[in-house]
């Protein structure tokens, strides 16, 4: 098991010690646990964090500013970085999932100045100063957004892999106005897959925050 | 991915000249050129941002449309001036990827998207005549369900996957070249070149030059026009077949006649002979008929991919009779 080329934990980069979760994540749990379980069963050369050391010290980083749910965050990326890996490994917004990383699944769909694109298409650099909103930025406060109050109501996932950018590409159709009948509603929720093939529910969750009638 | 420099360029000078240096590539929406970075198919020294420049605009200009290379795919195919006077166009844009995608992908990199199979992205098949010319082509003896019929080569025949480029061929549209010595333009159905011996140059931009505009010229058979798409599933898909088409019609008889074919072809294809099979006669099923056959006598069939004859035939009959609709 080894880290993601791209990750770097909060706490190494003074620009980031504002963003640390506020609470110690399921993720973090899981990387601290992969990284003692490799050091744990590997050789030490291969438990080294060689990954962080190169990102570290990349002379490629460059300043990065990006305003994800309405608050920004200065980094240092290296430019190869896609904005997917900036939200998931450095700013541990990780409710925007990586699927195919090819722009065929939709997983990782965010809304940029308000419209879904791929984040897995798009480098971090390239969206600096753009507005971002990922899952984590969709509903008010505590309030479910309606969408996802729908997704729920109306079991429009199973395994839930897909979910987070299902819900946003939602958003977007039903701002969109592409959400007028059934058909409209599949035709323009494409670009996202679910594997489990909880297309009838989802179809339904959008159709009622749309709040058009079966 | 291979590391790179970024700059981001806010003036079109500025970005010629970042992207002219050697190993410089521009990126748009980089929905194809980030993919393929991230395959290690694309390896650019330098990215040069041009999603600043000030090139998204769509106008009305003397005698047509003009859409700034910079214009969204979702913003052109919905376009009250588009849908209005080139449909196809809109249609074309439609049928293209995902919503997501046409959100971010631009008019200028859809036409500049890679002529691409799944040989071409996959670095373990070593032979791939564009990605190390002289290397073979695994495409030709194997997997090639999805490969072109028209305009291929012993060294290629991988699509072009553009629908766009499809329906701007067809519809005579012009792009604007800018480079270090100023502007020069370049009829769309130029602009792609067919594989030949040199598959890996797949178009008419030389090294540094942007892409700034596409006009698409007033015409009766662009305001009649229409993009057809056939493919494995109904939405987010490339094309098996598709055909763009213009009819002008008056008095009976076709005055002029637009075609293109995509996705059995490795080039946006211009149907000139299926063109001229129309002109004078009365829109009839057997006339399309004759049309696609005076086209598709051309194609090459390499064993998987031997439907798509038939299948463009159809396509483009039934595009035709759709258009013409009553008059058919």
């Amino acid at each position: 098991m080894t880290l993601p080329p791209c990750y770097q934990p909060p706490d190494d980069d003074p620009d980031e010690t504002n963003d640390s979760p506020s609470d110690p994540s399921r993720r973090s749990f899981l990387i601290s646990s992969a990284t003692v379980t490799a050091s744990l069963l590997v050789a030490p050369a291969f438990a080294k964090p060689a990954n962080h050391a190169d990102v570290a010290a990349d002379p490629n980083a460059i300043p990065v500013a990006l305003n994800v749910n309405g608050r920004v965050h200065e980094l240092r990326l290296d430019p190869r970085t896609t904005l997917l890996d900036a939200l998931r490994e450095h700013l541990n917004l990780t409710g925007t999932k990586k699927g195919c990383d090819q722009g065929a699944c939709g997983a990782c769909t965010v809304l940029v100045d308000g419209r879904r694109i791929n984040s897995c298409l798009t480098l971090a650099v390239m969206n600096s100063g753009r507005k971002i909103t990922t899952i984590e930025g969709i509903a008010a406060n505590e309030r479910l957004h309606p969408v996802q109050a729908a997704f729920i109501r109306n079991d429009g996932f199973q395994c839930g892999y897909c979910t987070s950018g299902q819900i946003c590409s939602a958003v977007a159709v039903i701002q969109e106005g592409h959400a007028g009948s059934d058909d409209e509603i599949r035709e323009w929720m494409s670009g996202n897959i679910c594997r489990c093939g909880a297309y009838e529910g989802i179809v339904a969750a959008v159709r009622e925050a749309s709040g058009r009638r079966a | 991915m291979n590391p790179f420099d970024f700059v981001r360029a806010r003036e079109v000078s500025a970005a010629v000249s970042s992207g002219s240096r050697a190993d410089a590539k521009f990126v748009a929406g980089g929905t194809n050129l980030v993919d393929l970075m991230k395959c290690g198919v694309e390896r650019p020294a330098h990215l040069v941002d041009v999603n600043d420049l000030k090139l998204a605009g769509i106008e009305r200009v003397s005698g047509g449309i003009r859409i700034g290379a910079m214009a969204r795919m979702s913003d052109v195919a919905r376009h009250p001036l588009v849908l209005q006077s080139s449909p196809a166009v809109s249609q074309a844009l439609l049928a293209s990827a995902s919503p997501q995608i046409r959100n971010a992908a631009s008019i200028g990199g859809n036409l500049m998207q890679r002529t691409r199979c799944a040989y071409f992205r996959e670095l373990t098949f070593a032979p791939c005549n564009k990605r190390n010319p002289g290397s073979g082509c695994a495409a030709i003896d194997g997997e090639n369900r999805m490969h072109a019929v028209l305009g291929g080569s012993e060294s290629c025949i991988a699509t072009h996957p553009s629908d766009l480029a499809v329906a701007v061929a067809a519809l005579d549209a012009v792009l604007t070249l800018h480079g270090p010595n100023g502007d020069r333009r370049v009829a769309a159905a130029d602009f792609h070149l067919l594989p030949g011996t040199t598959p890996q140059t797949e178009h008419d931009l030389k090294h540094g030059e942007l892409i700034t505009f596409v006009f698409i010229p007033d015409a009766l058979h662009a305001k009649r026009s229409a993009y057809l798409k056939i493919r494995d599933r109904a939405a987010y898909e490339f094309a098996l077949a598709s055909a763009a088409v213009g009819l002008e019609i008056s008095g009976g008889t076709i005055r002029s006649a637009r075609i293109a074919l995509g996705g059995v072809a490795t080039k946006p294809w211009r149907a000139r002979f299926a063109e001229a099979a129309l002109i004078g006669k009365e829109p009839s099923k057997d006339v399309f008929r004759a049309a696609a056959e005076a086209e598709m006598k051309f194609a090459v069939p390499h064993g998987q991919n031997e439907y798509k004859i038939e299948l463009a035939k159809r396509t483009l009959v039934r595009a035709l009779g759709d258009l013409a609709g009553g008059a058919a």
